[in-house]
C-alpha cells in the first residue's frame, strides 16, 4: 500500500517580555531556584493574575507574522490539573476565542513552494519546574512559572519531515524576526509537539494519529517523525491498526517510545478565568501593532535584489536569520559595496562561526569594522591576502578603528611607486634572464618577477601596481 | 465603653477632644471581646499587642482630625488576607497558615487609621449560610445566643452587634454579608462587582465575591465604604472609573426617589409574615416621606439558585484546587505518593460542605456537562442582570426583604443542605447581576432583627446609602439592643 503522511505541529514559544503573563516577577532565564517568583507565582490565597500587555502586543505580533487574523474579542480560560509544577493547580490560557486564528506560512522545501495553513495562536502562561533530587525529595522552581507563551497550531498540512523542519524552520525565523522571542529550541524557547498519521495516497479521510513529544531539537523532530512513519507503515502493512497515544522520542536510541494511550480526551474543565475580564482589541490597536513589526525576511530579501543586486541564493542566505541580517544591513549602513559585504559574510564569516560554533554576537567583530575593512581592499590600502590577517584580528579581538590598526601592524600596502621603483630596478638588473623571456612571450616570468617583488616587500607591495611598474621597466629596457 | 452607644463619628469626636485615647479605646475593645466572646465565638484569633501598639503609636502621633476613622478599632474575616497574622478561611486546610501579604482592603484601612482587632469566624471558604461550617469555631448570634448569626460572615455579623467592635469587614458571594447583617441587626454592604478590590480576599466565586462592611449605622457603613473602595491595578476586575464620597448627599431624603418594588421578592404565602409585612411597612413609611413606589417585576430571577450554587461552585471548584499540600496549608501525615498528598491532604483538610460545591463545581465544568450546568447557568445570569438593567431604567432603587426568615435554631438546617441554599433566594440574584445592595434593620419578629435590602445601580451606592438613611433617621429600630439570651 501506497501510504502518506499527514502531520501537523503544535509549537510552543516563550515571549521575551520582562514580567511574567500575570505578575510583576522577572521572566528571565538562569537565576537561582525560586527567586524570579512572587505570591502571585507561588498561588497563595488571595492573589489574581493581572494581564501583562507587552505580552498581548508580542502575541499580537507573532499572530500578524503568521499572517493570523486577531480577535476583536478575546478572553482567557483556566485549564485545570493538578501538577507540583502548577501552584494554583489551573493554568491561564485560551479555550475558545485565541488572538490569532486562520493564518498561514509558506515554506520552501527544495526549492518548491507551499502553502501551511495556522489554526491558532492563543496565549498562555509557562509552568514551573519539578527535579528530582538523588536524596528522595522532590524540588519545584518556579522561576519559569507564568513566562508568557503563545502556541502556534498548524493545521495536518505537512506531508513529509522535510516539510515539517521547513515549517519550524520558517516559523523560528519569522517570530525571530518580530523580536517576541529567543525561539532556541535547545533553550526551552520554542518546544514542539508533532501530531503524525498515515492515509493511503488519494484518501480524503485522515488515519488515526499519535502524538509526538520531546522533540527537543530541529534534528529529533525529523528522526521522531521518520521513526513513526516508520512505525505505522510496519502496523497498517501488517493489517494492524494505530492506537490514538501519546508517544516519547528517545534521542539515543532514535526511537519512540509509548507514554500513554489516549481515552477520550484529558478533561481539563476549561471555563472562562473570572478574575480576567474579556479582552477587546480595537482595529486601531492591531494597526498599531501591525505598523511596528520590522521588516519581515521576504521583504528583506526582495529588497536586497532589488537595490543591492544580489543574486536571490544570497539574499536568502543573508536573511536566514534576523542576526545576520541586521549585520549585513549596518555593514551597507557603514558604507560596504553590498557584494562584498555578502561576499565576507557568506564566506570568511559564516565559515569562522561554523568551525568555532560560535554566533555572530559572541564575536567580536562589528559591521562598522566589517565596512572599513571593505573600503581598506577597495580603495587599495590593504591587500585582499593581508585583509585575511586584518579579518581574523577583528573577529577575535575587535578593532574600534581599522584604518590604524593597520598601520600600526605594518600591513598597509606599499602602492607608491616612488618606494617600489628602486625595488623594481633592483630585482630587474639581478634577473637579465626573466626579462628575456618575458619578453620573448613567457608570462610565467612575470609572475616570478611579481614574487620576487612581494618577497622583498614582505608582501606589502601592491600586486597590481607592482605589475603595471614591472611592464613598464621592462619596455624601457 | 460600649460601641452600640456611638458612631464612628462620635467616637472620633471623643477621639480628637482627648476624651479618650486609642489605647483607652482598644483595650476597653479587648475588654468588651473578654467578657462577650465566650458566648458569642466570633473572633478566630485576636492580635492584642499588635492592636494596643499601634493604638499607642496613633496616640503619639496624635489622631488625624481630618480622618474620621484614625485609631478605630476594626475586625476582618477570616478570609482577608493579612500579613502576619494567621488567615484560616475557617479551615483545617489553613489552620497554622500565616500570609506574607496584606489585601488590598487591609493597607486601605491601615493607611485609613484604623487598626485590626483580630480575624473573624466564617462559614469554611464562606461557604454557607449560617456559620456553622467553621471548621475552627460556632459562632452564635448576640440577640438569641441559641441562634445562628447567619453566614457566611457570621463572626463579623456577631462581633458588631455584641459591641465588640465599631466595625467589620465581610465577603458577600451569595449574600454572606447581607443576610448577617439581617439576622443580626445590622447595616452590612455588597458593594458593586468591582468596587472594592479582591486582591488579598481568598477567592470563593471569583465573578461574585465582593467585600463590604458591617456597621450599625448607615453613615458608618458609607464612611468604611469611602475607606476601602477604589481602583487597584493588582486586580483586574476592580472598577477604572471615579470613587465618589459615598456620605455626599446621605440626608438629602428620599423626595422623589423611585423605588422599585419586585413583586417576585414578596412571598405573600410565607409562613414568616412578619418579614414581608416589615418590609411593606417600610416601603409605606417611604411613600409617607415622599418617594414614589412603583411595582416591578424580576422574572428570571427564580433561577437564581441553581445559577448561583453552579457558577459559585465550579469557580470554587477550581479556586480551591490550590489547597493541594505541596507548599502551604495542611497536608496529610500519611503519604506514600504525590497522589496521596493531594488525594488526602484535601480530603482530610476540607469540610464536608466544601466537599460538596467541589464536587458540584467538578461535574458542572466536565465535559460532556459543561453545556447543560455551567453554560446553562451563565446564560440565565445574563437574563438575570438584564432584569435589573431594565428594572433600574425606571426606578432609582430596588427594595426587598433580605432574607425568608429570622435567625434560624443552632443546629436547624445544618442537615439539609437544600433548605440552607434555598435560604438565599433573595440575595444570590444581587450577585449574579453585580448590583450593590446594603441590608438595613427594618423590624424585629419575636426580638430577632428584621433584614430588608435596597438595591441599587452598578456604581451607585450613594443613591442606595441615601435611601437607607432617610429611613434608619424616620425609624428607632437602632433603639433596641441585644440581649444575649438563650444559649445553654
Amino acid at each position: 500500500m501506497n501510504l502518506e503522511p499527514v502531520i501537523g505541529l503544535e509549537v510552543h514559544v516563550e515571549l521575551k517580555t520582562d514580567s511574567k503573563m500575570f505578575s510583576p516577577s522577572p521572566a528571565h532565564f538562569g537565576a537561582e531556584p525560586n527567586t524570579n517568583t512572587n505570591v502571585i507565582d507561588w498561588g497563595h490565597p488571595g492573589v489574581l493574575p493581572v494581564v501583562n500587555k507587552r505580552a498581548i502586543e508580542f502575541g499580537m505580533k507573532a499572530a500578524l507574522t503568521l499572517n493570523c487574523s486577531i480577535a476583536n474579542d478575546t478572553k482567557f480560560d483556566r485549564k485545570n490539573y493538578f501538577y507540583p509544577d502548577n501552584p494554583k493547580a489551573y493554568q491561564i490560557s485560551q479555550f475558545d476565542k485565541p488572538i490569532g486564528y486562520d493564518g498561514w506560512i509558506e515554506i520552501d522545501v527544495k526549492g518548491e513552494k507551499k502553502r501551511i495553513r495556522i489554526e491558532r495562536v492563543h496565549l498562555e502562561e509557562d509552568a514551573g519546574k519539578n527535579t528530582h533530587g538523588d536524596n528522595g525529595s522532590s524540588y519545584v522552581d518556579l522561576n519559569r512559572q507564568g513566562t508568557p507563551l503563545i502556541e502556534i497550531v498548524s493545521e495536518a498540512d505537512m506531508r513529509s519531515p522535510e516539510e515539517a523542519q521547513a515549517y519550524l524552520d520558517t516559523v523560528k525565523q519569522l517570530i525571530q524576526f518580530t523580536g517576541v522571542s529567543d525561539v532556541k529550541m535547545q533553550e526551552g524557547s520554542m518546544r514542539c509537539d508533532a501530531n503524525i498519521s498515515l492515509r493511503p495516497v488519494g484518501q480524503e479521510e485522515f488515519g488515526t494519529k499519535t502524538e509526538l513529544k520531546n522533540l527537543n531539537s530541529f534534528n529529533n523532530v525529523r528522526k521522531g517523525l521518520e521513526h513513526e512513519i516508520k512505525r505505522q507503515e510496519k502496523i497498517l502493512n501488517a493489517g494492524g491498526e494505530i492506537q490514538q497515544e501519546t508517544r516519547r522520542f528517545d534521542e539515543t536510541t532514535g526511537e519512540t517510545i509509548l507514554m500513554r494511550v489516549k481515552e477520550g480526551s484529558s478533561d481539563y474543565r476549561y471555563f472562562p478565568e473570572p478574575d480576567i475580564p474579556n479582552l477587546e482589541i480595537s482595529n486601531d490597536w492591531i494597526d498599531d501593532v501591525r505598523a511596528s513589526l520590522p521588516e519581515m525576511p521576504k521583504e528583506r530579501m526582495e529588497r536586497y535584489v532589488k537595490d543591492y543586486n544580489l543574486p536571490e541564493y544570497d539574499a536568502g542566505v543573508l536573511t536566514a536569520t534576523v542576526e545576520m541580517s541586521d549585520f549585513f544591513q549596518e555593514t551597507v549602513d557603514n558604507g560596504a559595496d553590498p557584494k562584498q559585504a555578502s561576499n565576507w559574510l557568506m564566506g570568511e564569516v559564516s565559515a569562522y562561526l561554523n568551525s568555532e560554533h560560535l554566533e555572530l554576537h559572541e564575536t567580536k567583530l562589528t559591521p562598522k569594522a566589517l565596512a572599513e575593512m571593505i573600503n581598506l581592499i577597495a580603495d587599495g590600502t590593504i591587500s585582499s591576502k593581508i585583509a585575511k590577517k586584518v579579518f581574523k584580528e577583528l573577529i577575535t579581538k575587535g578593532s574600534d578603528d581599522v584604518k590604524a590598526l593597520v598601520e600600526d601592524k605594518g600591513w598597509v600596502q606599499l602602492s607608491d611607486p616612488a618606494k617600489l621603483l628602486p625595488i623594481i630596478s633592483d630585482i630587474l638588473d639581478q634577473n637579465e634572464q626573466s626579462i628575456e623571456d618575458y619578453k620573448n612571450g613567457k608570462d610565467r616570468a612575470l609572475g616570478f618577477l611579481v614574487g620576487n617583488v612581494m618577497k622583498q616587500t614582505r608582501g606589502k607591495a601592491n600586486p597590481g601596481v607592482v605589475n603595471k611598474l614591472l611592464k613598464e621597466e621592462m619596455d624601457k629596457r | 465603653m460600649n460601641f452600640l452607644d456611638y458612631t464612628l463619628e462620635e467616637l472620633h469626636e471623643k477621639l480628637v477632644n482627648k476624651e479618650l485615647t486609642a489605647v483607652e479605646l482598644m483595650e476597653s475593645v479587648y475588654e468588651n471581646i473578654e467578657k462577650t466572646d465566650e458566648k458569642v465565638g466570633a473572633f478566630l484569633t485576636l492580635s492584642k499587642d499588635e492592636a494596643l501598639a499601634a493604638a499607642k503609636e496613633a496616640d503619639e502621633n496624635g489622631i488625624d482630625p481630618d480622618n474620621v476613622l484614625s485609631g478605630l478599632p476594626v475586625g476582618i474575616k477570616d478570609n482577608i488576607s493579612t500579613k502576619g497574622v494567621r488567615t484560616t478561611a475557617a479551615s483545617k486546610m489553613l489552620e497554622d497558615f500565616v500570609p506574607v501579604y496584606d489585601a488590598t482592603v487591609v493597607q486601605k484601612l491601615k493607611q485609613a487609621g484604623m487598626i485590626s482587632v483580630g480575624k473573624l469566624n466564617m462559614d469554611e471558604f464562606a461557604m454557607g449560610g449560617s456559620t456553622e461550617n467553621s471548621a475552627l469555631k460556632i459562632t452564635r448570634n448576640p440577640w438569641d445566643l441559641s441562634k445562628v448569626p447567619g453566614g457566611s460572615s457570621g463572626g463579623s455579623a456577631a462581633a458588631v452587634a455584641a459591641g465588640q467592635v465599631p466595625v467589620s469587614l465581610g465577603s458577600d458571594t451569595g449574600g454572606s454579608i447581607r443576610q448577617p447583617a439581617s439576622f443580626t441587626g445590622l447595616v452590612g454592604m455588597k458593594p458593586t462587582y468591582g468596587r472594592v478590590s479582591r486582591y488579598g480576599l481568598i477567592a470563593f466565586g471569583s465573578s461574585l465575591d465582593q467585600i463590604g462592611p458591617f456597621t450599625r449605622t448607615v453613615k458608618d457603613n458609607a464612611l468604611v465604604l469611602n475607606a476601602i473602595s477604589g481602583t487597584d491595578d493588582r486586580d483586574g476586575t476592580s472598577y477604572r472609573g471615579e470613587t465618589p464620597d459615598f456620605t455626599e448627599g446621605i440626608d438629602k431624603g428620599v423626595k422623589g426617589l423611585r423605588i422599585g418594588v419586585p413583586k417576585e421578592y414578596f412571598n405573600e404565602d410565607a409562613k414568616e409574615t412578619a418579614i414581608v409585612e416589615s418590609v411593606r411597612k417600610a416601603l409605606d413609611l417611604y411613600e409617607e416621606m415622599g418617594a414614589e413606589i412603583v411595582e416591578v417585576s424580576l422574572p428570571h430571577s427564580k433561577y437564581g439558585i441553581p445559577a448561583y450554587y453552579i457558577i459559585a461552585s465550579s469557580e470554587a471548584s477550581s479556586n480551591l484546587q490550590r489547597f493541594d499540600g505541596i507548599r502551604y496549608g495542611y497536608r496529610s501525615e500519611d503519604i506514600g505518593s504525590l497522589e496521596d498528598i493531594y488525594v488526602k491532604s484535601r480530603s482530610e483538610g476540607f469540610g464536608l460542605e466544601v466537599k460538596r460545591r467541589i464536587m458540584l463545581g467538578t461535574f458542572s465544568l466536565s465535559s460532556g456537562f459543561y453545556d447543560a450546568h455551567f453554560k446553562k447557568a451563565a446564560q440565565a445570569r445574563t437574563l438575570i442582570r438584564q432584569d435589573f438593567e431594565k428594572a433600574f431604567e425606571d426606578v432609582d432603587v430596588l427594595v426587598a426583604p433580605t432574607t425568608t426568615s429570622t435567625a434560624f435554631e443552632i443546629g436547624g438546617k445544618i442537615e439539609d443542605p437544600l433548605a440552607m441554599y434555598m435560604a438565599d433566594v433573595l440575595t444570590v440574584p444581587v450577585n449574579l447581576a453585580g448590583v450593590p445592595s446594603l441590608s438595613i434593620p427594618c423590624g424585629f419578629s419575636e426580638d430577632l432583627p428584621i433584614g430588608m435590602q435596597i438595591i441599587g445601580k452598578h456604581f451607585d451606592e450613594q443613591t442606595i446609602y441615601r435611601a437607607a438613611y432617610a429611613y434608619e433617621k424616620a425609624t428607632d429600630h437602632l433603639d433596641k439592643k441585644p440581649s444575649f439570651k438563650g444559649g445553654e
